[in-house]
């Protein structure tokens, strides 16, 4: 203070005002931090889905996401539509794995229906749902790649990958949105020579996950960017209905294609594991992924050395009247598990269709996971969690 | 034998007796003991609050009391080790005012009187319901909690005490249906713009698209070019 | 050589410097950017634009130079449009001290070494006027990360050259090509003594740090394009982008022709002396860059990106010692040997 007691006023009050307004910078850079918005357009979430993010440096404060961009309506149309015509519609939900959208549907009313498809129509049910998952996580096995910065796996991933489409194209007519099953069975047998051609592309597909595990796995980089990333333990993923490989990543042993022995398909007759992984961080989330596109081409192989000869559809009327009654059927679909709660009264449509979609449950977990990470770290756990904004809009 | 343990639904509507039949039908070709077993212990451990229940085709429905829906699913996932959480909805029993009977398929025909409301599984005494599906993964046994709630000011005490990720699924069930769940954090729009006006998933909300211009999907009433009046909707033959 | 009067040279030098780096890079994107990266990707890359797509590089540059001219509403128009030309700037002035012949040089600086690095911090400056002259938060957070990045890898690099430097025992870039064109290796003089050989350690770290310098993968947080969408460059557009992306490649060419120079011998082809040496010494230094370029960009197209935090700790606790080590042994072995 002795040094101020020597000064003029002049220069004391120009001194406090020196102060006052460095106090005033201070606060303003003090302040709780930035806003941004990651999205609607932005190159790393797979569609239109917006997360505000509060960042103090690089650090996220809180985050939310916000849904809806794309939001169809999809329960209120299931009302006006009649069975056969809802198909069409739940195809896009998760658009990359198209033909798994309309399998839960179609089992629900097949369930409330009492019938059951015939033995063939249930072995290539499972095969085109296996396929449905090869090509989803496909290109889910290179993106993470892209997010992360290797820009070089997305295109053999999706090398590979049109070769799965071009088989579900030749035995469904629609490489996207295939609008194949039928009430009672399929619309049609498949082609000649499609499961010859089908053998071949398994083995190349499998040539793909020993690619992606040389080059991804096996990256120290990846591995740092990976590994302890996005830790969400059982008890959390279990609350926030996490599911699919997400679930499979924390440590929890559920699969419905293995647990669920009721359900009219044919994976009870293939030989094939369920991987775990109980380290729950993005690096377990890609592994579990990559593990289970391996599994899902031995299954097809299996399934289409003992494919069953006879019918594709069962009797049905030429009209479908669903009986009265509620059905829940829940299937393993590539993004997680996708149930259709179909609730009928007796009519060509149903009264209620409640569609589970497995990407709401999971993005759901965003705000709690994000807590406290960095800026490319949420890129990273959204990019291992995967979500399909179709499936998060419905 | 199975002592009926469903009791069957206090409504006094007909249309429950076919289903009482099929119940029984059904009790008599197959009983369910794992689900039994779940049935027993909620009901003994709440008594009262376990309104009326179902079990069909290898799964399990529970209605369950106003007042104790958080108690109950908290006892779902503490004690019955329904630890998974799959989804919470809304039930609007209201048959479609505007489009009912023929006229949900066709423009043209005569709009007749909506039918009776009637619950589904399980019953319900109102029109609106909450519905809740957990899953039990080690033992692999799903159950559908539901839950009445008044028409005037629907609400319901809300499970994110027990489940963090119902926090979604009760906003989108507000926003489309209006239902309040007390003790929720902040019910806010997740799908629709917040400005939005009305529940769109509740019945008497219409579905503008069909009030612009008749339902195109009817390939009967609009005959392509070049074919007879007379086609089939997509129900394939053999 | 020729005596020319002061302005006739000062013109062909700076002719050099502008043609050689625009060059320079033009030829980078093309080979290495849209045959090497498409190759390696299993795809063909551009084909239409001459054959093969030769000329794909010069109509990209002739459509951004038609574009409009945008600067976003809040932009700090002055700050905004100065921060290309600064880049560029430093990528220019960088090969101003880079020697292609015994007489091919276009200022042989006795202190060549020590311009470069130090117009290469110029650049910095630059990211960090676009950054925050863009009013854009992404721009601003890419700006910051830069500007942490590359003065964290300036470090690595100076010490990787230092080592260089008392081996050679001068700063000018012509010296230490001379030093590597007369040295010998265990008294076998026939290819010189490159100090590659020597210095590898050296090497690594200068190629490690080189790809930091440039913000290419693994070291590309301040353009990371799946969170900042650009980056720095998010809010330019046309003949400004442009200039960012000519400074981009610009700048690997000009590394790639220091790493050369200080590491492979530069120009030098053993066995060729005098006026051939002029002639045949731009192509040998080419063919030196083109090697070096491809290893840079053979591992920006194949890894993953480091985190921010990772690259730091990267830079500070593992390049950096090594480098300190890599120069009290050189300067053991110089003094002793």
């Amino acid at each position: 203070m002795t040094v101020v007691d020597q000064v003029s006023d002049w220069q004391k009050s120009a001194y406090i005002a020196g102060q006052a307004a460095d106090a005033r910078v201070n606060v303003e850079l003090e302040a709780e931090g930035m806003t941004l918005n990651i999205g609607p357009q932005h190159p790393a979430t797979h569609g239109t889905l917006r997360i505000v993010v509060r960042l103090d440096g690089e650090q996220v404060l809180w985050a939310d996401p916000v849904p809806g961009y794309m939001h169809r309506g999809y329960e209120k149309l299931c009302e006006v539509r009649k069975y056969p015509q809802v198909t069409t519609l739940v195809n896009r939900i998760d658009w990359l794995g198209s033909f798994a959208n309309e399998v839960p549907f179609i089992l629900a009313a097949e369930q409330l229906m009492g019938i059951e498809a015939p033995p063939r129509a249930q072995y290539i049910r499972t095969v085109l749902f296996e396929m449905a998952r090869l090509a989803n996580i496909t290109l889910f096995l290179g993106d993470m790649g892209v997010q992360l910065g290797a820009i070089t796996p997305v295109f053999y991933a999706f090398r590979d990958r049109e070769h799965v489409l071009n088989l579900i194209e030749s035995a469904t007519g629609g490489r996207f949105h295939p609008n194949f099953d039928r009430v009672g069975g399929l619309k049609d047998d498949l082609p000649k020579g499609w499961i010859a051609e089908a053998k071949e592309v398994m083995k190349r597909v499998r040539d793909f996950c020993d690619q992606m595990d040389t080059l991804l796995v096996g990256n120290d980089i990846f591995q740092t960017r990976t590994r302890g990333i996005g830790v969400v333990p059982s008890a959390v993923a279990l609350d926030y209905g996490l599911s699919g490989a997400n679930l499979r990543a924390s440590g929890v042993d559920w699969d419905a294609r293995r647990d669920d022995t009721t359900i009219a398909m044919a994976w009870k007759h293939a030989d094939w594991k369920v991987w775990t992984h109980p380290d729950g961080d993005s690096f377990s989330r890609y592994w579990v992924r990559l593990q289970e596109t391996r599994e899902s081409t031995k299954i097809i192989d299996q399934l289409l050395d003992d494919l069953p000869a006879g019918p594709i559809m069962t009797k049905v009327p030429r009209i479908i009247k669903v009986p009265e009654g509620e059905a829940y059927v829940q299937t393993e679909n590539p993004l997680g598990v996708m149930g259709y709660y179909v609730v009928s009264k007796g009519d060509l449509g149903p009264f209620r269709v409640k569609i589970r979609s497995a990407s709401f449950n999971n993005i759901s977990i965003a705000p709690w996971v994000l807590r406290g990470v960095y800026v490319p770290d949420v890129i990273t756990i959204l990019a291992s969690l995967y979500f399909i904004l179709g499936d998060i809009d419905r | 034998m199975s002592d009926t343990p469903t009791e069957t639904e206090d409504a006094p509507d007909a249309p429950d007796a076919p289903e009482a039949a099929v119940e029984e039908e059904v009790a008599a070709v197959e009983s369910d003991p794992a689900r039994e077993a779940v049935l027993a212990q909620l009901t003994s451990a709440f008594g009262e609050a376990v309104l009326a229940s179902h079990i069909a085709k290898g799964d399990l429905w529970v209605r369950v009391a106003n007042d104790k829906w958080a108690d109950i699913v908290g006892f779902c996932k503490e004690t019955l080790g329904f630890r998974f959480f799959s989804f919470l909805a809304g039930l609007d029993w209201l048959n479609n005012t505007n489009l009912s009977g023929e006229k949900l398929w066709d423009a043209d025909a005569e709009a007749t009187e909506p039918l009776p409301m009637v619950a589904g599984y399980a019953g319900g005494d109102t029109r609106f319901q909450v519905m809740c599906r957990l899953h039990n993964v080690e033992t692999n046994i799903g159950i559908t909690l539901k839950v009445d709630l008044a028409d005037e000011a629907p609400s319901v005490p809300t499970i994110t005490e027990v489940f963090a990720g119902a926090d979604w699924h009760e906003r989108e069930t507000w926003e489309m249906y209006g239902f309040l769940f007390d003790g929720h954090a902040g019910l806010r729009h997740l799908y629709l713009p917040g400005a939005f006006e009305g529940f769109p998933l509740r019945k008497d909300f219409p579905l503008l698209a069909r009030e612009i211009k008749p339902w195109p999907g009817l390939v009967d009433k609009e005959p392509m070019p070049g074919e007879d009046a007379d086609e089939d909707e997509e129900v394939p033959a053999e | 050589m020729l005596a020319l009067s002061f302005p006739v040279e000062t013109a062909i030098k700076i002719g050099v410097i502008m043609g050689v780096i625009p060059l320079g890079s033009l030829i980078f994107v093309y080979v290495f950017l849209f045959k090497m990266m498409s190759h390696m990707q299993s795809r063909l890359g551009p084909m239409e634009a001459g054959p093969h797509g030769v000329l794909q590089p010069v109509v990209e540059a002739l459509k951004f130079l038609q574009k409009e001219d945008i600067f976003p509403e809040r932009a700090d128009r002055l700050v905004f449009g100065l921060a290309p030309f600064v880049v560029l700037v430093s990528t220019f002035m960088l090969y101003a001290v880079v020697p292609a012949g015994p007489s091919l040089v276009v200022e042989d600086l006795n202190t060549g070494i020590f311009f470069a690095m130090a117009i290469s911090s110029v650049s910095v400056i630059g990211v960090l006027m676009a950054g925050w002259a863009s009013a854009n938060k992404f721009a601003l957070i890419g700006g910051l990360r830069a500007a942490g990045q590359l003065i964290a890898y300036e470090l690595p690099l100076i010490l990787a050259v230092v080592g260089v430097v008392i081996q050679a025992g001068s700063l000018s870039l012509q010296d230490i090509v001379h030093a590597q064109a007369d040295g010998s290796i265990f008294g076998v003089s026939a290819i010189g003594n490159p100090f590659i050989l020597t210095q590898l350690v050296g090497f690594l770290i200068f190629m490690v740090a080189a790809q930091a310098e440039l913000t290419q993968p693994p070291f590309d947080m301040p353009v990371a394009e799946s969170e900042l969408v650009a980056g720095y460059m998010t809010e330019y557009t046309g003949f400004r982008f442009l200039f960012f992306f000519i400074g981009e490649f610009g700048t690997a060419f000009a590394f790639a022709a220091l790493g050369a120079t200080l590491f492979l011998g530069g120009w030098y082809i053993p066995g060729v002396e005098g006026t051939l040496a002029n002639v045949l010494g731009p192509i040998a230094l080419g063919g030196k860059i083109m090697a070096l370029g491809f290893i840079i960009f053979w591992v920006r197209f194949t890894y993953p990106r480091l985190r921010e935090d990772q690259l730091q700790k990267f830079a500070w606790k593992v390049l950096i010692p090594i480098s300190l080590v890599n120069i009290v042994v050189t300067a053991i072995i110089k003094v002793a040997v």
